[in-house]
Order: structure tokens, then sequence, then C-alpha cells
């Protein structure tokens, strides 16, 4: 009881006297649910360049990635922050899944081995951020538990929070789904790697943040 | 086959978030399925998530979760509110249901708004190592 009030004491503080700039922005989600091609589209929009690597493999990012001094616009209004682009959060990891991708059996461990650092590193960084992305595969049931934990942490810390149910391009997107998942949060279908909705999310991220 | 094993609230209330966690996982390791009376705390979801990680190795792949709550009733009395948060501080919080899985037994569980689905690995994998 006493850490938490101790925590939340030292995030009022911490919010006094932080600069807007200094806004820490950060793309939670499960595995493959497209957090680093996001991050990417957000870096070519307004840096002129890529952040994170992407691929079809689940746990492609196995490492915090941080871009500084992102500024994104939206009419008159703008926004500048540190994009932090995460590792899948997931509650389990098998090496042998990723031996279906081709990859020999030491690669395979090796990269299994990462990304259970990397979910402990996502978990952690939950307590240096100050508004958060929640990256969703909308063509996938979105009542998962890491979902709602991921969700469920976030009100918890009064970090805000903007649901991104992307892959909206996909014949199965289901973003009314996502919706009725998360009534209580802002659920915006985009795509990230098509760029759909994405004028929309820069919109919102300013209105989160502001 | 398949061990269900029930897990009230009475014997977790005394332990702290680590402790708590570490029971479970040891039940789940055991490679039984934990059905635990109510459910974690956030911090302590993200906490049974980050020891899992921890203690990924050959034999142990990982868990499922699954967590079955009741709606809040928004519109609940104030003195109904405060009757359950009282309950809540002194038994624990014992509303909904926590189902916790190996993830070598467990393939996936399925949820929905008003059903469960827990679908099991039809053969279980050994070690070649």
């Amino acid at each position: 009881m006493i850490k938490r009030l101790r925590f939340f004491i030292d995030k009022f503080i911490a919010n006094l006297f932080k600069k807007r700039s200094n806004i820490k922005l950060g793309l939670y989600g499960p595995p493959n649910a497209g957090k680093s091609t996001l991050a990417n589209t957000i870096c070519k929009d307004w840096l002129g360049e890529e952040m994170s690597s992407v691929s079809s493999v689940p746990h492609e990012t196995r490492e915090i990635q941080v871009k500084e001094a992102v500024k994104i616009k939206s009419g008159s209004k703008e926004l500048s922050f540190r994009l932090i682009d995460t590792p899948g959060i997931a509650t389990k990891i098998d090496y042998e899944d990723f031996l279906k991708h081709k990859m020999s059996k030491t690669e395979a461990k090796k990269r299994a081995k990462e990304a259970t650092k990397g979910v402990i590193d996502s978990i952690k960084w939950l307590d240096n951020v100050d508004a958060v992305v929640v990256v969703l595969d909308s063509t996938r049931s979105p009542y998962s538990q890491v979902n709602i934990t991921i969700v469920g942490n976030l009100v918890a810390r009064d970090i805000p929070v903007l649901i991104a149910a992307n892959k909206i391009d996909l014949k199965r997107a289901n973003v009314k789904k996502v919706e009725s998942a998360f009534p209580q949060y802002k659920v915006l279908g985009i795509s990230a790697e098509k760029g759909d909705n994405i004028e929309q999310l820069y919109k919102e991220l300013i209105k989160l943040v502001k | 086959m398949l061990t269900l094993q029930y897990v009230p609230q009475v014997e977790l209330n005394s332990l702290t978030s680590t402790d708590k966690i570490n029971k479970l996982l040891k039940i789940v390791k055991s490679e039984k399925i934990v059905l635990m009376e109510g459910r974690l705390k956030p911090n302590e979801e993200t906490e049974l998530i980050e020891l899992t990680m921890e203690q990924i190795s050959k034999s142990f792949k990982g868990v499922e979760i699954c967590t079955i709550y009741p709606d809040k009733k928004e519109n609940a009395q104030f003195f109904a509110k405060m009757k359950l948060l009282l309950v809540n501080m002194i038994l624990g919080n014992r509303q909904g249901l926590t189902i916790i899985g190996p993830a070598s037994i467990v393939k996936e569980i399925k949820r929905n708004p008003n059903k469960i689905e827990l679908l099991t690995r039809s053969t279980r994998r050994r070690s070649k190592e």
C-alpha cells in the first residue's frame, strides 16, 4: 500500500516538473500485432527513417527500441515525444515454434531466450512510459489475457491509453469486436502497413497526452 | 490425465504477491491446471508473466492464463459497493475465477464474453535432448 502510494506521489511530482517534450510514448501489445510496423510508419512520416526491423516471425523485436525527438503535427497542434517500441508481451515462448519458420535449432533457442528477456524488459518499462498505444491485431480475438493484463496495468498506473486495432486492411479484421472488448477506451482502427487512418491516429495521440 | 487443482483465496491471503505467484507457478510446473478463486491484481498478473519468463526452460514453456470476472455493477448502491470493498479487503478478492495451465498441456484458452474454451494438446511432446 505504502509502496503504491509512493509510486503515485513520485509520478505526480515528476509530472509537475516534466517538460511536455519529454513525453515517453510506448507501443505495447502482444507479439506480431504490428507495433514495430507502426513505429516505422510514425518515424518515416516525421523523421524520414525507419526505427525497427519487422518480420512475420513472432518476437522480431526483442529489445526496447527508443527513438528520440519525434515531432508530430495534426492541424495546428503538435506533439514531441520519445517513441518506445517494446517487445511483444507473451505468457509462453517455445523455441520449437520458431523452427516452423525455417530457423536452425541454435537460432531458435537463442531467439527464444532473447524473447523471454524482451518480455521482462517490456513489463519493467511500464513504469517509465507516460502514455501508451496498445497495438492489437484486429484479425485476432481481443479477449486474450495478455491484452487485458496490459490494459489493466496501464489503468492501475494511471497511464493514458489509446487502443490501435491494427491490420484493418485485412479481410478478417473486426474493429467492432475490439471495441466491445474494451468499451471504456478509445479504439481506433488502423493499418500501420498501408497507412490507413494514420492521420486520425496522430490526432488522437495529441489528444491523449494534452 | 488432466489434473485440475482448486486454490481458494484463503490459501493465498496471507502470502506476499511473489509468494502467491511462486505457489501458483509451482502447481502449474507440476503439470496441473490451477483453478484459483478470485483474480490476481494487475501488478501480480505482470509479476506472474515476469516470473514465468525467468523460469522458461526445456521442460517449461510458459503458461496459458484466463480470468473470468463478473461485470462490475456501476450503478450499485453506495453501501453495496462499500460492503464489497470491505469484504475484498478482509478476505481478498474472491470474485471471479482464474485459470492457469502449463503451455505444454493447455494449447490455448479462447475467451468470448460468454464462454471459455480450453484447448489441450492432443499429444504430449517429449524432449529428445
